[in-house]
């Protein structure tokens, strides 16, 4: 099982708010557009993001994802850190981009999930 | 917010708020969680009610929230008194929004918002009259 503060500790994450060490980590998601967020992220995920205004913290908390992780270097504002703190959101940043921050929490998760990918290749394959 | 006998609950969405906003979601979340729903549902209930909530901010200039719990089923009723929707058909596809840039620069307006309530819910009905107001109603079946 991987949680909350494993994954910080692998990635090196910093740590802005941590309400819950223990949350384990089931998934991940990588967005910007809120909507496309609250569609598709799932309860457990990691969420990494460069979107740092005060409605994530929202999404976040009504997604029910175990982080997030704001990416490329973006950082915090007082108000989104309170935001945090006030619902109970787990909120780290890095400097990596997202793209290798997914690939390490990928990775770092098992990811042996690659079914569809596998079928999404099988398919292109019988339009042949 | 206030409860009255049948077990109902009432918002104010603030349209002058956007940080506000998601406030009532939460708020139903917390509720739905005390009440004893499965936190499936009541992540299903909770997105699609902030969904809700958001479009009344940036379209309508607030609006009112009103939470349903019956046995079977729990009703939420959006309802605004903002521009209305001239095609519902149109604003129902998934890419398709009207919002401005400074909401977009927020992460909203990827005209996701309508296919998510929809998504989200087992049964979502609009009522929309062009320059008088938008009536949205999102049935979720409690098993």
């Amino acid at each position: 099982m991987i949680t909350a503060q494993m994954l910080e500790k692998e990635l090196g994450l910093k740590r802005f708010v941590m309400c819950d060490d223990s949350r384990e980590v089931t998934g991940g998601y990588a967005g910007d557009l809120l909507s496309w967020v609250m569609g598709r992220a799932t309860s457990g995920d990691a969420w990494v993001t460069i979107m740092s205004n005060i409605n994530v913290i929202a999404v976040a908390q009504l997604t029910d994802v175990a982080l997030v992780i704001l990416a490329e270097g973006v950082v915090p504002g007082e108000e989104l850190i309170a935001a945090a703190k006030m619902r109970g959101v787990n909120l780290f940043s890095s400097t990596a981009p997202t793209f290798e921050l997914c690939g390490r929490i990928h990775r770092l998760l098992g990811a042996p999930d690659c079914g569809a990918i596998a079928e999404a290749d099988d398919a292109y394959s019988a339009a042949d | 917010m206030e409860q009255n006998e049948k077990l109902s609950f009432h918002f104010d969405v603030d349209g002058n708020d956007f940080t506000s906003a998601g406030e009532a979601s939460v708020k139903v979340k917390k509720l739905m969680r005390q009440l004893g729903f499965s936190p499936e549902l009541t992540r299903r209930v909770s997105i699609a009610m902030y969904e809700g909530e958001i479009n009344m901010v940036i379209h309508a200039n607030g609006g009112v929230a009103d939470v349903y719990v019956d046995e079977d089923c729990l009703r939420v009723v959006l309802a605004d008194e903002g521009p209305g929707i001239a095609d519902i058909e149109t604003a129902m596809q998934e890419g398709f929004s009207t919002a401005p840039d400074n909401i977009r620069a927020l992460g909203f307006g990827a005209g996701m918002g309508l296919p998510n309530m929809k998504n989200y819910s087992d049964e979502m009905k609009i009522d929309s009259i062009v320059g008088q107001g938008t009536t949205i109603e999102l049935k979720f079946k409690v098993n």
